[in-house]
């Protein structure tokens, strides 16, 4: 298991290095139109062959990892800290507050996922810029994502509220806001890792969700799930098996993060 | 016992009515937050009744006066409810049909390939689950672990699309994609039940595996089971929009995807209020199963 962990970390350094060498392993960028090889297979200049618009899909492929596992943290980061403002605060708070967050945590749990991220993703307009596209995409995944890590949280914050050296704590004088930051944040750390690194994977197969329907990362920007898009016109696996490159990287890529978060998820637990 | 039976099923009663109040305050309030949703969407306000040129100005004011009536959240969300318990859900902006003339027609084929996916990825898993259990197996149970930690690892849309190349049916789509997760919850408690000292006991005694499964394990295994069944239901019709919206198949999933690309927000709400309460009564219904089994074997 410890061999796995070692290569999966190994892997992930290895995509996120060659993704943030985008640049300089394919300098002609993700937006090029090479207009006289639309389509073509792969060669010495086109390593993974070109879409049917004549742009370097090895390009698009690092470029795509890139704004996939850029964002999917950042996503990841800001449902950590809805859940600490949700969940955290109200298992600290307890009594109506806990009851009521857990109420809207429940309401937003009940609903399927997909169906929650397509109808907010609906309310946004779709028409809009490549940048702000992939910034609505990660902003809702980010805003909607928080509520398992919420209960898990309130859970936590819940049982410390009651231990022995908050209650020292507070005999001590200390109150409120101190109290919360002080004694209960540094406690909900181990939870809030575990729960930072399992929400990635799950953004990151959102994502692929989205773009395939055609409600994630607009063109011309890359995203895994654009990419994935291709998959949609092929007639059988063998006919250009390059364009199954992207789906082998997300797998690789979200494989590699299963086999680090395995303790993680213990933890959240 | 006539006293603990009347208890346990005064008990139930409960259950069942807290569950039920549940998912009513629980559908109310989902109501509330998608009639706000549509109340604040961009183009509330226009009505294309207004641009006809054959109206005069004294029926536009009445129209752009009962759209104002409509500009106060709560009375929009009042006179939405009062329309819902008359069978009336709106009209679709895109397909311009009543909404529930549209979910009446997209239901059965949604509800037969969930059902069919459901069937077909539960037998599988407690199939394998099931037979790690009783074998014991190091390399078994490591196949059978790659396997469905692969598909947790592919997105549903790409088993949609995987399932159109391969000429598969959408169910069975839907079943590889709530396959791993119901795999590994009925694979984990079947091996905590079967390292319990009462099995390991009746098996050591020469038991049937099958009298060991129906009598020892799943009296202790049935609650929790039926509890991740209940979310399996959500898992398999979020499932749906993908397989539908890719297999081309006319359901829920793909009106919803459709009514996404169109911004048709009246209709993706509604479509969105009835999976929550599918999913709600699945959830409560297994709920209130496991507590039945639970207390027949209390």
């Amino acid at each position: 298991m410890k061999a796995g962990r070692t290569l999966a970390c190994v892997v992930l350094l290895i995509v996120v290095g060659a993704s943030l060498a985008a640049g300089w392993l394919a300098p002609a960028g993700y937006a090029k139109q090479y207009r006289e090889a639309a389509d073509a297979p792969p060669s010495a200049q086109h390593w993974l062959g070109t879409d049917e618009i004549g742009r370097d899909r090895f390009a698009r492929v690092l470029y795509g990892t890139r704004i996939s596992l850029l964002l999917a943290p950042a996503a990841a980061l800001l449902s950590t800290f809805l859940a600490v403002l949700v969940g955290g605060l109200a298992g600290y708070l307890g009594g109506v507050w806990a009851r009521v967050a857990m109420a809207v945590t429940d309401l937003f749990l009940s609903l399927p996922w997909l169906f929650l991220l397509i109808t907010v993703r609906a309310l946004m307009p779709l028409n809009v810029s490549p940048l702000v596209s992939v910034l609505v995409t990660f902003l809702i995944l980010g805003a909607l994502g928080w509520t398992s890590a919420a209960r898990v949280l309130c859970a936590t914050a819940a049982t410390l509220r009651s231990s022995d050296f908050v209650c020292q704590a507070r005999a001590s004088g200390i109150r409120g806001g101190r109290l919360f930051w002080i004694h209960v944040l540094p406690n909900l750390k181990p939870v809030l890792y575990a729960q930072f690194w399992i929400s990635i994977p799950v953004f990151i197969l959102s994502e692929a969700n989205l773009g395939i329907l055609g409600l994630g990362v607009a063109e011309p920007l890359p995203s895994w799930g654009s990419l994935l898009r291709e998959l949609e016109g092929l007639v059988s696996v063998g006919e250009e098996p390059w364009k199954f490159v992207p789906l082998i990287l997300l797998v690789v890529v979200v494989t590699s993060f299963q086999f680090l978060l395995s303790k993680q998820e213990e933890v959240a637990a | 016992m006539p006293g603990r039976t009347t208890l346990r099923q005064t008990m139930l009663g409960w259950s069942i009515a807290r569950h039920g109040l549940a998912m009513l305050v629980t559908v109310l309030l989902g109501g509330l937050l998608s009639a706000t949703l549509v109340r604040f969407a961009p183009g509330f306000d226009v009505d294309e009744n207004q641009l006809d040129p054959r109206l005069n100005a004294a029926s536009v004011q009445a129209l752009r006066d009962a759209r104002l009536q409509e500009h106060n959240v709560a009375r929009f969300y009042y006179k939405s409810l009062m329309r819902a318990a008359h069978g009336d859900l709106g009209t679709s902006i895109s397909l311009g049909q009543p909404v529930t003339t549209l979910l009446k027609q997209r239901a059965p084929l949604t509800l037969r390939l969930v059902s069919i996916g459901l069937l077909m990825s539960w037998s599988a898993a407690l199939a394998l689950a099931l037979s790690a259990a009783w074998w014991r197996s190091a390399s078994y149970d490591a196949v059978t672990t790659i396997v469905s930690g692969l598909f947790l690892c592919l997105p549903a849309a790409v088993l949609a699309l995987l399932s159109v190349l391969w000429n598969v049916p959408g169910s069975l789509a839907i079943a590889l994609i709530v396959f791993p997760r119901s795999y590994r919850y009925a694979r984990n408690l079947l091996a905590k039940a079967y390292s319990l000292p009462h099995i390991i006991t009746a098996r050591a005694k020469g038991l049937s595996e099958l009298r060991i499964l129906l009598w020892h394990a799943m009296p202790v295994i049935g609650p929790q089971l039926l509890a991740v069944a209940g979310v399996s239901v959500s898992v398999a019709v979020g499932a749906a929009i993908p397989v539908e919206a890719l297999c081309g198949l006319a359901g829920f999933g793909q009106l919803a995807w459709q009514a996404a690309l169109a911004r048709d927000l009246p209709l993706l709400v509604n479509i969105t209020v009835l999976v929550t309460l599918v999913t709600l009564l699945a959830n409560s219904g297994a709920d209130v199963l496991g507590q039945a089994l639970r207390g027949e074997h209390a």
